[in-house]
């Protein structure tokens, strides 16, 4: 008997009680998406760009594919017919903000100094700092990665990947996670393809389909505008079907954490 | 390398967690991760002790379930497993499907020694 508490631990039964601190471990059962926290702050920054009614573009893409070249040829095509913004993410430099400036279009640089993508939390503190009145279109670039920007909601409502035509017809399929996550694949630099002979566009698409993707493949030349006129009507729809969507209350969210994560969340 | 970032939300949802049971130890936590998460769990386990170090999830076992790229077909309603950058159906090769597991991160479980099981324990000795 022990003296202090009256328990029967003796020492013939001792381990027992070592069991007992085996069974002083708690299990608690959670279910929680390891980002939620980012998805939070991703939910207040759509609210906010819902009730300023912009559309809000997220452009991701490996280094160099032509992020700051689309925009700007962009910018150049629709100045006269929207207000746009820029958010432009990277690790260091003002650079790609001041390409933007140039062409008289407001652009907030976030440098992330280590961190390979942008987060909520960043574009929180960006859109603060910008004056978005009567703004129609946000685009946001993201850091030059085709790996980690996938998996950070910002409060976007749509996802562009951009594949230049130097990259490889394979990427889609090294790069599942960024290209499922995409609502339009724009196709870059297709100026280049007759030097660049074993690229082949359809197998780029081929690629993208059995990422069981449906989103259209976009081929442009951000220098020598060719295709251009298709990215500019799949804007003007997608800002379009997102007015429509503010105006009957409906949240849109990018394919960004898909079904999956929901579905068992809710069924285990 | 964003694991870096996300084992430091982890962190927290576990140092949050640990506050509310009243926790002194965080024993071991447990997670389902999918290879289309984006998250590569090898990086997500070396991160974790610099991620955690001075927090209560400190010393904690992490044990990682890979969860398997499953996919519902529109065309023929059939479920297959399949690979992570061919998610066309796997009865009839459709490429309309839905993903329906293979893109979770997810903390499932923790065990953790809880205060009253220490004060429990400590009469017991
Ligand atoms: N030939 C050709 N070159 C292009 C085109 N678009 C961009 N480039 C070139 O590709 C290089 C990179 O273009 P950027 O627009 O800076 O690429 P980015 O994706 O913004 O790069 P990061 O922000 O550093 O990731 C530059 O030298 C561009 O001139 C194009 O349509 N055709
Ligand atoms: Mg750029
Ligand atoms: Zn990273
Ligand atoms: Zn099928």
């Amino acid at each position: 008997m022990c003296e202090t508490c009256g328990c029967n631990v003796t020492h013939g039964n001792r381990h027992l009680a070592y069991a007992k601190n085996e069974l002083g471990v708690s299990a608690v059962t959670v279910l929680k998406n390891l980002l939620s926290e980012n998805d939070s702050q991703a939910a207040h920054n759509r609210a906010h760009f819902d009730q300023q009614k912009i559309f809000v573009v997220n452009l991701m893409s490996a280094p160099g594919s032509g992020k700051t070249a689309l925009l700007e040829a962009t910018i150049d095509a629709l100045r006269d017919e929207f207000r746009l913004a820029v958010i432009e993410g990277d690790l260091e430099t003002e650079n790609d903000a001041e390409r933007i400036r140039k062409k008289g279009v407001p652009a907030y640089q976030i440098t992330t100094g280590s961190a390979c993508h942008l987060d909520a939390h960043m574009i929180h503190t960006a859109l603060h700092q910008m004056n978005l009145t009567d703004v129609d279109i946000v685009f946001i670039e993201n850091v030059g990665n085709l790996v980690c920007p996938a998996s950070f909601d910002l409060g976007q409502h749509a996802n562009v990947a951009l594949l230049s035509v130097t990259e490889g017809d394979d990427k889609p399929a090294k790069y599942p996670v960024m290209f499922r996550a995409a609502d339009a694949v724009v196709l870059s630099k297709i100026d280049l393809l007759p030097v660049l002979d074993d690229f082949k566009p359809v197998l780029a698409e081929y690629a993208l389909r059995q990422l069981a993707s449906s989103a259209p493949l976009i081929s442009l030349s951000a220098k020598t505008k060719a295709g251009l006129p298709a990215w500019l009507e799949w804007l003007r729809e997608q800002r379009a079907a997102q007015g429509e969507r503010v105006r009957r209350g409906e949240i849109r969210r990018p394919r960004i954490q898909g079904d999956g994560v929901r579905f068992h969340a809710a069924s285990v | 390398m964003h694991e870096l970032s996300v084992c430091q939300a982890l962190i927290r949802q576990i140092e949050i967690i640990a506050e509310e049971q009243h926790a002194v130890d965080v024993k071991t936590v447990y997670l389902r991760i999918g290879p289309l998460s984006g998250i590569e769990p090898a990086l997500l386990a070396q991160a974790y002790p610099l991620a955690s170090a001075g927090s209560v999830a400190f010393g904690a076992e992490l044990r990682i379930e890979i969860a398997a790229v499953r996919v519902r077909c529109q065309h023929c309603h059939a479920e297959t497993e399949v690979l992570p950058n061919r998610l066309i159906c796997g009865e009839c090769g459709d490429w309309h499907t839905q993903l329906i597991g293979g893109d979770e991160m997810l903390l499932t479980r923790i065990e953790l020694v809880k205060r009253s099981a220490v004060l429990m324990e400590a009469q017991h000795v």
